[in-house]
Order: C-alpha cells, then structure tokens, then sequence
C-alpha cells in the first residue's frame, strides 16, 4: 500500500480553481515563505483510487462485529448522516447572529433537555470535544466549587484502581492528587473509601456500572459517604448505554457527568474522532459550566454565559455537527427505545458471556451489565497463548478484537461489549468462533503468537517504532 | 423505533438460556433508590423518515448566506467533491481508533499523512495526530511548556480571544500564571515583551496572521524571547502556510492552529481539528496520538499508533494530558483536502485568499470615510477597517441582501475575512452596497 | 537471572557500583528489564536525587516504570548511550549505567548479590 506521496508525479492536478483577473499579490520578502510546501500532485482519478484503497484496509462497524469494551461500537444510523449534511447545519458560522440561527440552537437546546431528563441532570454543556475533555470539564467544576466556598484545603481526588486512565489524568490536569482505592469483588470497596474521606477530599470520580461491567449496588452508600465529607461525585457517562430509563446517575446521588456522544448515542466514531462530551450537572454547580449553555426564553434561543463560568474548554460553541446526529438518534428512539436499548445492550452482553464461560473466565462470574471482562491468565499458564493471541486470531475470522488488557486489575484481560445492534446469530458465531480459537490454542494446532495470518499485515513491530520514531514520509 | 436487531422472541429464548424470564431480572444489582420508577419523560419514537421532517424543518429555520466576508477563527472555502466522496467512506466513518493496526492500516496511514502534511506546512520536524481544536492545541502546546520552576506565560493580546478564553481556563487548572502583552499598531508589542520576560516564563503565546489579520515578525520575537531561555508557541492560520514565513522558518518551538479551514464545513463551529508541530528535541512532550511507521513480522511496512507511553491510558495521573482521542476524521478530511489541492492547488487558493483581500481593502478604503485600521502592517486573508458609520448599520444592509459582512470589532471598525470562496464579482457588490449605506 | 556480583542491590531493583566512598553508577538489574520488556526509552533526571525518590523513567511499548534513587547526591552524568540505544539496557543491564552520581551522603538500605537473590526469585 503506498502512500499519496509515493503516488505524486509532478505537475498532477486535481482541484484548479477559477481564474481571477487581479493579479497576484506579492508578499514582502521578510514574510515570505522560503522554501515551497512537498504537498503531493495527483490527478482527482489517483487521489479516489489512493483513498478507496484506504477505505478497504479499514474494519468499521459496518464491515463486521466489533465487540470493543468500553467503547460502545453500536451501529451507526445513516439517517444521521443525512441531517447532519443539511445545509442548514453545515453552512452557518458560529459568528451569525443569533436570530440567524435559531434551528440549530434549537437542535443544542432540545439536546440538552433530553440529556438532563436521561441522566437526573439539572443543567447540560454541550462544549467538551470527547469524554475525557468531559472529563477534565468536570473536575474543573469541582475545582471552582470548592474555590468559590474558600475551601482550599480540598485537594484529593479518590477514583478506583479500575478506572479508566482519563480518570487519573483529568484529575491531575487540575492540579488535584489522586488516591486510588482498591476494589473488592470488583466493585468499591465501602471500608477503603471510608478510609480515604477526610475534610482534603475534594471528590470521588466512578463510573457505574464500571469498567468491569459491573453495577455497583453500594452506590447509595458511595455517594452518601463522599457527601457526608463534604466532597462532590462525578460521574464518568461512558457506560450509560447500560442503563438508559433504568437508573440514572443524578438518582444515583452523582452531582455532575460526562457523556460520550459517539458511545451511547450512536455518533460514528470516524477512526478515533470527532466525539462530543457534554458535561452535565445539579442546579448549584450550573453557575460554573463552561460558556456557552443554550438557554430558552419565550420560544427564543440564546447562548449565554454562566454567572462564575470557569470560562471556556474549546473554541465556539461544541462539536455541533455531532449533536445533530445524536439528537436524530435519540428522536428515533425515544423515551421506550432509550430503555429498550440499554435493556438489550446488556442482555447481548450476558448472552455472549454465557456462551463463553465453559472455556474462558469470566473476572466476576455474575450477571453484567453491557460489557463484560474475561480473564485469560489460566490460558496462559497452561498453553503459553496470551490475551493478546486471542485476540489476534479473531482477526483471521473477520472480526474485531475486543479490548485488550484493560482494566489493569485483571491479567491478561479481554473485555467484550456487543451492543444491543447485534443479532443472536452474530452471538453465536462469535461464541463458536472463539471456542474454535480456544481449541486451537490448547491442542497448540496453529502458532497463535504469529496470528493472524489472513490479513496483509500481521504484529507490527511496536518496540522499533518506538525506539526510533518515524512520524512522518521523508521525501528524497 | 430502535435499533436493536432480536425480535421479542429471541430475547425471550437468549433470557431462557440464561435462566432469567424478564428483561428486568438483568437490574437486580440495582438498589430501589436508584432505580427510575417512571417513564423517561422524553417524545415517543418515530420513524427515521419524521426525524429527518422535524430536523430538517430546524435547519431551515437557518440562514444560509450565499456571500459571507467574516472569519474570525472560522472560514469559508471551497471543498473538492472528491473530499466528501472520499470522507464519506463507511470504514473511516464507522471504525474506531486503530489500537489494531493490522486491519486498521487505511486509517493509520492517512494520520501519517496529515503529520507529514502538518510538519511540512509548518516547517517543523514533527506533529501529532490531532487534538480536538485550535484552541486546545495551543492550551496544551503551554502545558508542554509548564515545569514547576516555570509556570508563567506570555500572551500577546492580538491572539483570537477564543484561544485566549481557553488559554485562561487551562493556565487556572494547571496554577499557571497568564500574562499579556500589549498590542502596538495591530501587532503584537516586541519592546513590551522584552520587559515581560523573566526567569520564571516558560512560553510565549503568539498567532501570525493575528487576530486582526496582521503578519508578525515572529523571527524577531523568537529572538527575544530565546535570548531569555523561553519557549515561543506560535498559532497559525494553515491556508496561509503556502506562502507566509513558516513558524519554522521564523525559529518558533511548536506550531499549533485549528483545521477548520483545510476542507471542513463551517459547521456552526465544530468540529475541527486542532494540530500541533515541534522539533524533534520537544518530540516525546507532544500529547494526544501519534503514528509511526514500522514493520510488521513479514517485514511489510506499515503503521501503527506508536510513542504510547506518554498517554493516560498508561500514564495515568502522570500523564501530562488527558486527551484519549485525536480528532481523526476531521483530520482525515483535511488530508485528503490538501491531497486534492495539492501543492500548486494549495499555493493558487492561499495565492487567491491574498489578492482578493488586498483587492477588497483597496476598493474599500478608496470609498470617503474607510480606512485600514493598521495601514502599515501587511494582512493575509483578514483585515481591519475603521467605517464611517457603525458597522451595525452597514451588516444590516448587508444581511439584506444575502451577506454576512466582517465581524464588529468596535462601534466603527470591521473585521473582514476574503477567501477564494469571494469572488470578483461579490467584492464589488460588496463595495457598492457599502457607497449605499453612507448615503 | 544474572547477578553481577560486583554490585549492591535495592529492594526496587536498581544495582549501584562504587567508583569510590562519595561516587557511583546506578543502572537496573536483569531481574529488572526482563519485568520491563523491551525497553524503548530512558529519560533520567537532572541536579540533585534523594535516595527512594524517582531518578527517572523507563517505558517500554505498554508501559512506564519509575527508576528509584539509591542514593542522595549529584547527578553528574548521563550515560549517552542509554539514551540513544535504550535496547542496550535489555540486553548489557549490568554494562549499560544510567548515571553516574556524586557527593554521596546518604544511601538506602543496599543488598549485596547474595542478600538480593531472593528477590529475584518471586
């Protein structure tokens, strides 16, 4: 597969625009560019070829089940990407007048109410650019609450030893210090949280169910207690796909969430990117929301900016062209398909793990929520094939591995989350498929360290590329 | 409607298998008290066909202007078909991040390609794979700069005050101090800076183009400010990169700016991309993802997410950002943007962009009472212009007849943005209807 | 597991060689980079290090792990070759010193090869 580089010849063109009768602008020397760009030259035919080539060494959701924990890979509806490609949505500029745009700060307010509802919410930002821009939004909030009370004391932040890495870092972009506590079974441990709550505690980050997939039934206590110390629960929305119209964090005693927009409501996750995280919270902390929140005032849309803003995460007004597609889906669904989702989200899950546990081990043998961790280090130990192996091989049976090594409290772990898009009969090819690697990793039938074998790639070499960086072509 | 694929008796049979006989049995770890013992109270669902009615009868509501000279931070241009086509594609749509390099390979190699197009703009020897925009970018730029000895930073106050709003809300999360230097004339005040610098400043924060369309003379403001050991951050408009004085030409440390303008919709202001360059030696600081090339065990080359170290998800809280995810697709668009302009395309729109700028500042200032605002500074792309009578006036005529005019900057003065987008013939209508609006 | 005989030991894995009373290497064990993995870069701190608090960082593809000082005193050198080639801490763990420190006052508790033995063995 070359690069467009490697495809260049000069003197190729594909875009000429039209011919304008000023002539050109010299720029003064001293502002000059001195050496020209090394864009490459093709012709629209070998720039279509290049891509499409491209596009066929890319497994999306669409080209077969992707059972990747934590990340919520649901089908993507391509109605959305129809009214995201309206005009009307494309062609604004965040700088009009606001009379000028009252459908799409319509679009951002009907958003935010329906998000409040699904959460327990009070008050929805709509700014942050990904969950762990979310994140980082959130732990802000808490920050200038504490702030605003002069209580500057409060400078720890308790997230479990399970959490995702977002966690820690978001709390250590803000200057607080993390205390990690353990889980016990796989959920909170109530002694060790006890433990860590004093008058420092600024707050506690969890996510529930949590990264094991696991609802924690302690939350009531988990919430009150972090109260009690005077501390704030923020609430990490990734898994919310779980649990929509069953159990909402604002109920669970969360005072401010993130969600990941690209995860539970469908938006597609385009290769790494672009998500949107709106930030969520209780009255009292509205006040701290990052500019800007849409506001509704007799029928008229506005953008405002709350009283103690903590000011703003990125530039304009959010990832808007992403709320179009989540406000699409969520109209699609609606109040009985938002529930009827996450029942399903978690039913897949448990099907798949029930399939499984003859052979594999599941981390907690109890009933998950919408994703579930298996732990392969049994495997290991007899067979020498990793977590890792596994994985690989479900390449050569055309389907996405699922998350590796994640959480870092489970060995060799494997964490799978269907989604309620698949079918029974994916399941259960999925089942087969991985007891057909199973067998082939105990009867040592094939080098599983050397897998896969059907894709044109195989085991990039990771430690090179890390100890000597190539980030970019160098031309000759 | 939904989207769930099994049908009533499916689940039923699969809830079977698992000796459960109700979808509720699934919650029985749920406490009473944070169970919802109601009906969410959102609309019933319908069909795709009425969500697309009702989304589109909001998007009509919008005024799409067919001639727009505003900028600001976020820019019209023209967009090759191809673009749209070729972004459009389900596997870059629909994949996620390529953790699985060996079926990810269409992905990966198009990220390294927009850090090599990055790089080779901004004249500098590397860049990531994007963060989340051009404001962000420069927040974390200043974070790369931050250690506990230096956590002041320099901002020159001729910056898009977008990127400053975000500047202070970070500089407040990290304890950082953020100090700004004055603007002399329309750019930003180099003698000022001089007396700014101090032991305990670790970066300097400027944009060339500046806010107000100006070109700076970075090179000399590189200078000054590595003669005292600080770090020179310089935000940049990429559709002038054809042309203007690369921040690595001028001695900058790292490059950053948002990839709006590189084949993306204006979209209402998001999302974009937001991208960061820098020498090597400052490599190993650049947050967010990274692709690098490889081999696989075949000795096939190939790509794959590489650098990880640095990351949360293996840094935790020692990672010196959070940011997990790049914005890829966005990224992927504006790859595929330059690739269809490609080198001589590129240089004409960013050659256009220049002229029809000049030729429009030409025309309005030749009209009794408008002027340049900063008329001895050169401009790329924007410019300021003082007006005769308030610009509110002079938008609303405008608007009137299908153009969004420059952005009020005061009472009397403009901000007007002319991209290959204008044509000829709209600067010239835009011009007769500004002799309108005086009489 | 190799034991270089000549060095002492910390609990955290980190061997030192005495040059003279005031003046060591200090590197990693082969009990060490074989926990790490392929090691893919090696960034040690500058000036001043106390003994049990970090020196520096190792990071292998999947993960990073803090290099404990044994020792207060001066950071006086780096050794050049670790940075560049960090493989070679994998495979000459013994041969391959991190740094050189000087102006030593203070030390942990070192073991020497036969007190570290068993800790290689867990």
């Amino acid at each position: 597969m070359n690069l467009i580089y490697e495809e260049s010849h000069a003197g190729h063109r594909c875009t000429r625009f039209a011919k304008i009768a000023a002539p050109a602008y010299q720029l003064p020397e001293k502002f000059r560019r001195q050496s020209g760009t090394n864009l490459p030259e093709v012709s629209e035919v070998e720039l279509v070829r290049h891509y499409t080539e491209y596009s066929k060494q890319t497994f999306g959701v669409d080209s077969g089940f992707y059972p990747l924990g934590s990340c919520t890979m649901k089908y993507n509806p391509k109605v959305n990407e129809e009214t995201a490609a309206l005009e009307g949505f494309t062609d604004i500029h965040p700088l009009q007048p606001e009379s000028t745009v009252q459908g799409a700060l319509h679009v951002m307010h009907t958003l935010r109410t329906d998000l409040c509802e699904l959460t327990g919410m009070d008050e929805m930002g709509l700014t942050p650019a990904a969950g762990a821009h979310g994140e980082f939004t959130g732990l802000c909030l808490i920050k200038a609450y504490h702030e605003h009370r002069g209580d500057t004391r409060r400078k720890k932040i308790i997230i479990p030893d399970s959490a995702h890495g977002t966690n820690p870092a978001s709390a250590h972009m803000n200057g607080f210090e993390v205390v990690s506590i353990p889980s016990k079974d796989g959920v909170v441990d109530l002694d060790a949280l006890a433990a860590a709550l004093d008058d420092t505690t600024a707050g506690l980050m969890l996510t529930n169910p949590n990264t094991l997939g696991l609802y924690d039934s302690g939350i009531l206590e988990i919430t009150e207690k972090v109260h009690q110390a005077g501390g704030l629960c923020y609430y990490d929305g990734a898994n919310l796909n779980a649990i929509m119209g069953i159990s909402r964090p604002g109920d669970m005693g969360f005072d401010c969430v993130h969600l990941n927009l690209h995860k539970t409501f469908s938006t597609p996750h385009g290769g790494g990117g672009p998500g949107a995280g709106a930030i969520g919270c209780k009255a009292f902390l509205a006040q701290y929301l990052p500019e800007p929140v849409v506001a509704e005032k007799d029928g008229v849309y506005t953008l405002t900016r709350p009283e103690h803003s903590i000011g703003k995460v990125r530039g304009f007004w959010g990832s808007f062209n992403v709320m179009v597609r989540a406000l699409t889906y969520l109209s699609v669904l609606g109040a009985e398909g938002a529930k009827k989702t996450s029942e399903n989200a978690v039913l897949n899950a448990n099907y798949l793990m029930h399939l499984l546990k003859d052979v594999y081990q599941p981390a907690y043998d109890r009933t998950c929520m919408h994703e579930f961790v298996l732990s392969l280090e049994k495997l290991k130990e007899e067979s020498g094939v990793s977590a890792m192996d596994v994985a690989k091989r479900m390449i050569d049976y055309e389907m996405h591995p699922p998350t590796m090594y994640f959480p870092m409290i489970v060995h060799e772990a494997l964490m799978f989350e269907p989604t309620e898009t698949e079918s029974r009969a994916t399941l259960d090819h999925a089942g087969e498929v991985l007891h057909e690697i199973y067998d082939e990793a105990v009867n040592h039938d094939l080098d599983l360290s050397k897998a896969p074998y059907m894709s044109e790639y195989s085991r990039p070499d990771e430690v090179t590329a890390a100890r000597h960086p190539i980030l970019k072509y160098e031309h000759h | 409607m939904d989207y769930i694929v099994n049908t009533d008796q499916e689940q039923q049979e699969m809830l079977a298998a698992l000796g459960l006989s109700s979808l509720e049995d699934l919650y029985k770890d749920v406490p009473e008290g944070a169970k919802l013992k109601r009906k969410l109270n959102l609309p019933e669902g319908v069909s795709e066909f009425e969500a697309y009615d009702a989304l589109k009868s909001l998007a009509l509501q919008d005024k799409v202007y067919p001639v727009i000279f505003r900028g600001a931070g976020c820019y019209r241009h023209r967009i090759p078909a191809a673009v749209r086509a070729i972004t459009s594609l389900p596997g870059f749509v629909t994949a996620y991040t390529p953790y699985q390099a060996e079926i990810s390979q269409g992905i990966l190699a198009g990220m390294f390609e927009f850090q090599t197009m990055i790089a080779d703009l901004t004249g500098m020897d590397v860049a990531n794979a994007s963060v989340y925009d051009g404001c962000e970018a420069a927040a974390e730029a200043m974070i790369m700069c931050l250690d506990p000895r230096h956590m002041r930073m320099l901002v020159s106050a001729a910056i898009n005050p977008e990127v400053l709003k975000v500047l202070k809300t970070y500089a407040h999360s990290q304890g950082a101090e953020l100090v700004m230097i004055p603007v002399r004339d329309g750019v930003t005040d180099l003698a000022a800076l001089n007396d700014l610098l101090d032991d305990a400043t670790a970066c300097v924060y400027s944009e060339n183009p500046n806010y107000y369309g100006n070109l700076e003379d970075v090179r000399a403001l590189a200078a000054a400010a590595h003669a005292k050991n600080v770090k020179v951050i310089t935000g940049v408009n990429p559709t002038t990169l054809a042309l203007a004085r690369t921040p690595g030409e001028c001695g900058s440390d790292i490059a950053v700016g948002d990839g709006q303008s590189l084949g993306l919709d204006l979209n209402f202001g998001g999302p974009t991309t937001g991208f960061m360059a820098t020498r090597t030696a400052l490599m190993r600081k650049l947050p967010g993802r990274i692709v690098g090339q490889t081999a696989d065990r075949n000795g096939s080359r190939c790509f794959v997410l590489t650098l990880q170290a640095r990351e949360q998800h293996i840094r935790r809280e020692k990672a010196s950002s959070s940011i997990c995810s790049n914005q890829a697709l966005c990224a992927f668009r504006n790859t595929v943007y330059l690739a269809a302009l490609g080198k001589e395309g590129f240089r004409e729109m960013s050659e256009q962009c220049l002229t029809l700028a000049h030729l429009a500042a030409a025309k309005i200032t030749a009209l009794l009472g408008y002027s340049l605002a900063y008329p001895q500074q050169e401009f790329f792309l924007e410019f300021a212009v003082k007006t005769p009578v308030p610009v509110s006036r002079i938008n609303e005529v405008l608007d009137a007849h299908g153009i969004l005019g420059g952005l009020e900057l005061a009472e009397k003065e403009m901000l007007v943005c002319v991209t290959e987008a204008n044509s000829e013939a709209q600067i010239e209508t835009l011009v007769n209807l500004l002799k309108e609006v005086q009489a | 597991m190799k034991i270089d005989e000549s060095c002492f030991y910390t609990k955290t894995h980190e061997w030192v060689k005495w040059i003279d009373g005031k003046t060591c290497l200090v590197g990693l064990s082969d009990y060490a980079q074989a926990a790490l993995g392929d090691i893919v870069f090696v960034s040690i701190s500058e000036g001043a290090c106390t003994k049990g608090e970090v020196l520096g960082d190792v990071e292998s593809v999947k993960a990073v792990s803090d290099i404990y000082s044994p020792v207060t005193g001066t950071i006086a050198e780096v050794n050049q070759k670790a940075l560049d080639d960090p493989a070679s801490v994998n495979t000459d763990p013994y041969g391959t010193w991190l740094c050189r420190v000087e102006n030593v006052t203070d030390k942990e508790e070192l073991l020497d090869a036969k007190a570290y033995e068993p800790l290689t063995k867990e």
